[in-house]
Order: C-alpha cells, then sequence, then structure tokens
C-alpha cells in the first residue's frame, strides 16, 4: 500500500523527486495489485454463488411468476433440469468459470437473453449517469468548499454545511420525486423520466442530455454533502498551513492563495476519497434509475437478485469489484503522481 | 436574512439545472401531436415476446394471433382459424380449418404446419414453457393438408378451444434452433396486427402497424410501451402528458377523475382475493370457525377502503361476469358478526380471557400470512384480522416472501389471489381438487370433498353448456358450505387515459394483465378526437 501522510502536516519538506520518478514504481504497484484482484474476484464469484445456493428461491417458480398457480410440479422441474439449476453448486460454479474463462458469460434466466448482451445494453447507460454526476459532484464540491472555508463561519459556510447536512439526510428516490414533482410536473422544464422522448423515432444525443439533466442533478446533489464537506475542511486546515499563511504574508492575492496553494495541499486526500466513495455512487444511479426509469443496471440486478439468476449476479457483482477495484488503484497511482511526499516503490 | 437549507439547496439547484437546460435541445415533441402514435405504459416489462413460452397467450397479444381469439365480452370467436374449430361427439378430436391469405409480418404465408409446429413446441420438454401444465390433455397435433390443423385429445376436455388462443408462430424462423435462446424471443414475427419495430430492454416496445393484417389495417400507425416500473412515477409522467394510457394503482388512478383531459376506466376482473383457511390447522380446520370468518368479514369496507371502491365483493371462485357463476353462493356484503358469534357459541367456542375464544382449551387463533411486498394484500389481512377480532378469533398477520410462505402453506393461512375470466376449470380444477392436495400452490391446504372432485371432473367431461352449469353451481355451493377460502373481494384494474381517445372497450380482465391482455387489448382500432 501507499503511504498516506496527513496533507496538514509538513509541507516544508520540498519536492526533491520530479514527477517522472514519482510514478517509477507504478508498474510494480499495478502488478502486485493485480496479484490481490483475482484472489479477490474469485472470492466474490464464489461468495455470490454461495449466497445464492443458501437462498430458497425457486428460479423456475420465479419464471413461471402468475402461471406457478397452474404450472405443474413435473413441468417445472423439467425447466430446472434445463437450465441445469439443481445440479450440485460447485458443478454450476465450474460451468460458469469454464464458459468465463472461453469468454461466455452465461444465460440469464431472469431476462432470458446472454448476461452479455444485458450487460452490453445498460452498461453504458448506468457508467454515463455515474460519471456525470461524478464530474459535477468534484467540480461544485472543490468550488463550493473551497469558497466556505475561505469565508469561513460566514454565511456562504454556514448556509452550505445546513444544506448538505439537510440533504445527507434525505433519502436518494425522496429527493428524485422532489426534483420529478418541481421541474417535471410543476416547471415543466424536464422530461420526468424515461431516456428519450417517448415516441423518439431514435435515441439523438440531444434528447438523451435532455433526459439526463435530472437524473444527473439528484445523483450528483445527493452524492455532493460529503465531498463538499470533506473539502471544506481540509481547505480550512491547510489556509492555517505555514506555506500558505506564508503565500499570504508574501502578499500574494486571496484566489491564487486559495485555489493555488490551499485547494492543493487539501486535494490529495480527496483523490482517495473518491475511489472509497464510488461504490456508494453506483449504489444511488440504481435508485436513480429505478425513479426515472432509465434502462441501466439498477433494475436489472435487482431482478437478477429476486430471480436467483447466478450468471447474471455474478456477472454485474464482478464488474463492479473490478470498476472499484480499477478506481482505488487510479486514485493511489494518481495520488502518487500528485504528492512528491509519496513513493510507489516503498 | 438567512437562507434555510433547503430553500438554498432549491435556488442553487434550479439555477444550475437553468444553465444546463438552457442549452440543450429546445423542445421535446409533444406526444399529442404525434398524431397516430399510441404511447401506453405498463409496470411490467415482458422477458419474451414468444407466445411459445407464455407471453400474451389469451388472445390479446398485439403481435400474434391464435386459432381463436376473444371479443369485447371474451366470447370466443375465430382468429386465424376460418371459423370456430369443430369437435368430435366424443370430445377428443379438434379440427380447425384456416382462414386464406393469412402472412406473417415478413410476408410468409401462414400455413397448418406453422400451427402445428407452435403447438408442439409447447409439448416439447426441452422448451422452458410453462404452458406444457395447460395443454396436458393433447396428445397430437396434426397437419392433415395446408389449411387444416387436427389435435387429438388424451381425454375429452370441454374448455379445450379456449386454449387455443395461443399464439401462432412461423415454423420457419424457428425450425432447428434453441427455441429458448432464440433471437425470435426478441424479434419476433407475428401475424398480429402489429410488428416489432425495436425494443430497448428496460426502456420501451414500439410496434408499428402491419398493413397485411387480416383484419383490416390498424387505424394508428405507430404504438409505444414505456415500461415504467415504480408507481408514482408512472401517474407522475402520465400527468405530464406523456402517455395516452396507463395503469395506476386505485388511489394513483382517483387523482385524475378531476383532472381535466383524463378520464378512469375501472376494468371489472376475474381476479380474487381471499384468505386460504388450511386443514392442517387445528383451528381452521373447524368448519365452525370458516364459516364464522365467512360470516364476520365487511367485504363492502374492503372493497370501500382498502381499493377505493375499485373492486366488488367477492364470494366464489367464479367471477360475476362469468356464465358459470352460481348467484345463490353470494352472502351479505356487510358483516354480520351476531350471527357469526352465534354460530360460534353454537360450536363450543366459549369466550375466554381477553376476548379470544377458546375449546377444550385451544384458543381460537391463528396467524395469517401475505407477501410482504404486496399493500394490498397487506391491509386486506389487517381488514381481516380487524373483523375477526370483533368475534373472539385472534389472528397475526405476518408478512413474508414467497418462499418463506411455501413450506407452512399446510398448516397456516394465507391470503391469496388468482382467478380468470375464460373458464372455471383452468384455476379451479387444481386448486380445490382432492387429487392436488399439497402441491405446492394447488390446493395447499388440503381441501378434499367428493362432491367437489365429481362437479370439477363433469365439468372438464361434459361438452354440453346446460350439464357444465349444472356441474359447476353444485361445485359453488359445496365451497360456500365448506368454505376452504374466505373470498373477500374482485378487484377492479384501473387505468388513466386521455379523453380524447375513442374506441376504448374494456373487457374483463384475468389475473395476469401487462403488455397484453390489458384495457388495450383492441388498440389497433383506437382513434383520436
Amino acid at each position: 500500500m501507499t503511504e498516506r501522510p496527513n496533507p496538514t502536516q509538513a509541507s516544508e519538506h520540498p519536492a526533491t523527486n520530479r514527477r517522472r520518478s514519482r510514478l517509477a514504481g507504478a508498474g510494480t504497484v499495478v502488478r502486485r495489485r493485480l496479484a490481490v484482484a483475482v484472489p479477490v474476484l474469485v472470492a466474490t464469484s464464489i461468495g455470490m454463488f454461495a449466497l445464492g445456493a443458501a437462498s430458497p428461491v425457486d428460479p423456475a417458480k420465479q419464471y413461471a411468476g402468475a402461471a406457478a398457480f397452474t404450472t405443474t410440479e413435473e413441468n417445472l422441474a423439467q425447466i430446472r433440469a434445463n437450465w441445469g439449476v439443481d445440479d450440485p453448486l460447485p458443478v454450476q460454479y465450474l460451468r460458469w468459470i469454464g464458459n468465463l474463462l472461453r469468454g461466455d458469460l452465461g444465460w440469464s434466466t431472469s431476462r432470458h437473453e446472454p448476461v452479455a448482451s444485458v450487460i452490453a445494453a445498460r452498461a453504458g447507460w448506468t457508467l454515463l449517469l455515474v460519471s456525470a454526476a461524478l464530474a459535477v459532484v468534484l467540480v461544485a464540491s472543490l468550488l463550493l468548499g473551497a469558497l466556505a472555508a475561505y469565508r469561513r463561519g460566514g454565511l456562504f459556510d454556514r448556509g452550505l454545511r445546513a444544506a448538505a447536512y439537510a440533504v445527507e439526510s434525505m433519502p436518494v428516490f425522496w429527493l428524485s420525486l422532489a426534483a420529478i414533482a418541481v421541474f417535471a410536473l410543476a416547471l415543466g422544464w424536464l422530461p420526468a423520466g424515461g431516456l428519450t422522448d417517448v415516441t423518439a423515432t431514435s435515441t439523438s444525443w440531444t434528447d438523451v442530455a435532455h433526459h439526463l439533466i435530472l437524473p444527473i442533478g439528484v445523483l450528483a446533489v445527493s452524492q455532493a454533502p460529503w465531498f463538499v464537506l470533506f473539502v471544506r475542511d481540509a481547505v480550512a486546515d491547510s489556509l492555517r498551513d505555514d506555506h500558505v499563511l506564508a503565500a499570504r504574508a508574501r502578499g500574494l492575492p486571496g484566489r491564487t492563495v486559495l485555489f493555488g496553494h490551499a485547494l492543493r495541499t487539501a486535494l490529495l486526500p480527496f483523490l482517495t476519497l473518491i475511489g472509497t466513495h464510488l461504490p456508494e455512487l453506483v449504489g444511488g444511479a440504481v435508485l436513480v434509475e429505478t425513479v426515472f426509469s432509465l434502462p441501466g443496471l439498477g433494475a436489472v440486478t435487482v431482478q437478477a437478485a429476486l430471480g436467483s439468476d447466478f450468471p447474471l449476479l455474478a456477472a454485474i457483482t464482478l464488474l463492479t469489484t473490478a470498476v472499484v477495484l480499477t478506481a482505488n488503484l487510479a486514485a493511489d497511482l494518481g495520488y502518487a503522481a500528485a504528492d512528491p511526499r509519496v513513493r510507489l516503490n516503498d | 436574512m438567512r437562507p434555510t437549507p433547503r430553500r438554498l439547496v432549491a435556488m442553487a439547484a434550479a439555477g444550475g439545472l437553468l444553465a444546463v437546460a438552457a442549452c440543450s435541445s429546445p423542445a421535446t415533441p409533444d406526444a399529442s401531436a404525434a398524431g397516430d402514435t399510441f404511447v401506453v405504459a405498463t409496470a411490467g416489462e415482458p422477458e419474451t415476446l414468444n407466445p411459445v413460452l407464455n407471453y400474451g397467450v389469451d388472445g390479446a397479444s398485439l403481435i400474434f394471433d391464435g386459432l381463436v381469439s376473444r371479443d369485447g365480452q371474451n366470447r370466443l370467436v375465430p382468429g386465424l382459424a376460418a371459423e370456430l374449430p369443430t369437435v368430435s361427439p366424443d370430445g377428443r378430436t379438434v379440427t380447425a380449418k384456416l382462414r386464406d391469405g393469412v402472412q406473417f409480418h415478413d410476408g410468409s404465408p401462414l400455413t397448418s404446419a406453422d400451427v402445428v409446429f407452435t403447438y408442439r413446441t409447447v409439448l416439447d420438454p426441452k422448451v422452458d414453457s410453462t404452458l406444457r401444465s395447460d395443454l396436458e390433455m393433447l396428445e397430437s397435433v396434426e397437419a392433415p393438408d395446408a389449411s387444416t390443423v387436427v389435435f387429438r385429445l388424451r381425454y375429452a376436455y370441454a374448455p379445450f378451444l379456449q386454449r387455443l388462443t395461443l399464439g401462432v408462430v412461423p415454423a420457419k424462423a424457428l425450425t432447428g434452433q434453441d427455441v429458448n435462446k432464440a433471437e425470435f424471443n426478441r424479434r419476433p414475427v407475428g401475424t398480429g396486427p402489429y410488428q416489432v419495430e425495436s425494443w430497448t430492454p428496460g426502456d420501451r416496445l414500439v410496434l408499428t402497424a402491419n398493413d397485411r393484417y387480416f383484419a383490416g389495417k390498424p387505424t394508428n400507425r405507430r404504438l409505444v410501451v414505456a415500461f415504467v416500473a415504480d408507481d408514482n412515477i408512472r401517474a407522475q409522467r402520465m400527468r405530464a402528458g406523456e402517455f395516452d394510457a396507463a395503469e395506476l394503482a386505485p388511489k394513483l388512478a382517483s387523482g385524475f377523475d378531476s383532472v381535466a383531459g383524463y378520464r378512469v376506466e375501472r376494468v371489472p376482473t376475474a381476479d380474487y382475493r381471499g384468505v386460504m383457511l388450511p386443514m392442517g390447522n387445528p383451528v381452521t380446520a373447524d368448519p365452525a370457525i370458516r364459516r364464522a370468518l365467512n360470516l364476520a368479514v365487511d367485504r363492502t369496507a374492503m372493497v370501500n377502503g382498502v381499493l377505493g371502491g375499485a373492486g366488488e365483493p367477492g364470494y366464489g371462485p367464479v367471477p360475476p361476469s362469468s356464465e358459470f357463476v352460481e348467484p345463490a353462493v353470494a352472502g351479505k356484503p356487510t358483516a354480520d358478526p351476531a350471527a357469526a358469534t352465534a354460530l360460534l357459541d353454537g360450536a363450543g367456542w366459549i369466550p375466554g380471557a381477553g376476548g379470544t375464544r377458546v375449546r377444550d382449551g385451544r384458543p381460537a387463533r391463528f396467524t395469517l400470512m401475505y407477501p410482504a411486498s404486496d399493500s394490498l394484500r397487506k391491509e386486506l389481512a389487517l381488514a381481516v384480522t380487524a373483523d375477526a377480532k370483533k368475534i373472539g378469533i385472534e389472528i397475526t398477520p405476518e408478512g413474508l416472501t414467497w418462499d418463506a410462505i411455501d413450506p407452512r402453506l399446510n398448516t397456516d393461512p394465507l391470503i391469496m389471489g388468482y382467478g380468470t375470466p375464460y373458464d372455471p376449470d383452468f384455476v379451479s380444477y387444481k386448486l380445490f381438487g382432492s387429487r392436488f392436495a399439497g402441491q405446492g400452490y394447488f390446493n395447499p391446504g388440503h381441501y378434499t370433498s367428493t362432491v367437489v372432485d365429481q362437479a370439477l371432473q363433469e365439468g372438464r367431461d361434459q361438452a354440453d353448456p346446460g350439464r357444465r352449469k349444472a356441474a359447476y353451481s353444485t361445485f359453488q355451493k359445496q365451497l360456500a358450505t365448506d368454505v376452504p377460502w374466505v373470498y373477500l373481494t374482485y378487484l377492479k384494474h384501473t387505468y388513466v387515459l386521455r379523453d380524447s381517445i375513442d374506441g376504448v372497450t374494456p373487457r374483463v380482465e384475468a389475473h395476469e394483465h401487462d403488455v397484453a391482455n390489458s384495457l388495450w387489448w383492441n388498440i389497433h382500432t383506437w382513434t383520436r378526437r
């Protein structure tokens, strides 16, 4: 692991290494992380199957739905046999992993199409939603947090913090419904849901963008408080650092001191925060997708869980785990690149 | 003045969104201006569009047709068959003649080989079709010539023609393929009024008019089915003018009663809710308890309170709309606690400490299960609990998942729901036949009655409508005496639609209804004023 020193301490050690050499150990770190990631992914997939096996849900009955009342036990048993879901767990797991190694993610029993096509059709929208929301959160929290710290204790600072605490206490789906009530119904500015206009004949980017403003906005607002409060506190602390005080003493303008010195120091742990906060963002995206009827991975994951659809659940879980691991690695590499005191080849 | 946190957020959000909105596309096309496109919204999304795998089998799939279909009164009318198929005197051979000149969406002609392929595929054990149970009586299906189909049955089965609503698929498109995984299931080819233009999973299904449709060109060119799982969102988007019609929960729908430009349709159904009382529970096994509960429940209060008026009292498994309903089984729609308590007193259930009745040291107490995610069944369970308390029966309602409910079906009462408007044999034969006792959801309460067994068998064996009616009358009267279930209500399915639409013809609906078999079963004939 990389070392993460408290950024508020000891800026008196001057940066001696150049950026190029800071990433010298990156290859080793990536290799070492991969060596950890593979067992983590395997363990996750085994856990998935074990949890699925412990669940009493009968996928065939789930598949039959209301027809379960008229479907004979032989009929259901035949369907289970066709699917191989009554096979012992190790058999199912080995079959699944064997297919995976050959590039086949398997067949989704809850959606009745290949797992790969379920994910291909939906992951893009979830990714778009999450990354756009993340970008909005980052820009807004850096800007608002830094401004609040600069005028610590002032009206803006107090208002922002109060707002952050208030939003933190609002569930995402409540925020979504409120946003729809205000912006879609009362004001009529934005559509209340869907990916495109319901009667649209094609998926045009402007149409999609128009439909994504509310979901992205809601997701960003719901995730922002954590980041805003963090930036505000970190900047407030670093404003008291010696080098920042020194910069001020040299008579540099307030904006330069704030964004050039204080924010830069505070930025470093922020990178790690993004990496660790990603799972929560994905969780929020699932709810937002559900409320705004977006065809992302959210609803389909819930459906897979309810229908004991191991192949789909396992694939989605692996994908999410891989994204989080990658994000953490990227955060650490970024950290090393940004902070002269951090060595990758410890 | 210090802005309150919430106002600040609202202002910041409004400012930010306004800025983004200003640079996005200026206007979305108004749905009503799209003219001949109809947009409907449903909560559920189909898993497949293949009738063989149980999509839209009851004669309103919009993409497929069966040999027979159903009119606005759910009466059988010829579909792909030129006239209603004929049944041999012994009831075991059914012959259908195909209509001339019917083409699939791809232009290929419909032949009897397609019909044979469709039914054989359902019967194929390799195919994951839950319809196989419905066609247990089917021994073979043959095509002696290009326009004739002959079904041979293992035993005479009076409602067999009702099973011929199954949509016919083209053999050419599916032969030699794994039907479970075929591309056809997402991009089907049928004979119906609409063909599939696109299906974006999780978002919508777009259908376009089939100008070759044998019953005439659809009056509107396009149909969009939007999948909106959340009830509140569906209502809000309906209010925002995005949909022409949507299914909404009764309480959400009634909000539109006073909104200009909309109307609410409350469609009668065969979709019942009742309390299944198992024989394996020492309290509910006692006929006095069962009959007393049947008298003590206030069905009118449930309809008005729980269902918001969208329903009617229910007394048995045959819906009031059915020609087979026995009017004599209907009881008082309101509670009759006096009669109920008299019945319990007479049976030796004496009021004990805390108001709960006791007999031979056993308190009149049981658990009432309901699926926790179903708020309607939960409210019904609470209403039954309150009504039972008034006559000294103590009920503990318990919300569970189906998986937790399954193993307890033999001993614990459950709020159940099902029902079909088409034929009383379809559901009741397995739900009340003693042969099916304890087989999963078939007769979970282990109800046994030779009178009922015989009546159900006769209703299935006899082709003569008069004798069938008599048999089902006997069946319903016996149920009313034994009370294996306390029937509570029949639901009404509620829809909101623009009031500028003409041609809407609601028909009595089954328990299951979604993309197919909903209010829009004949949407290809709807017009806009």
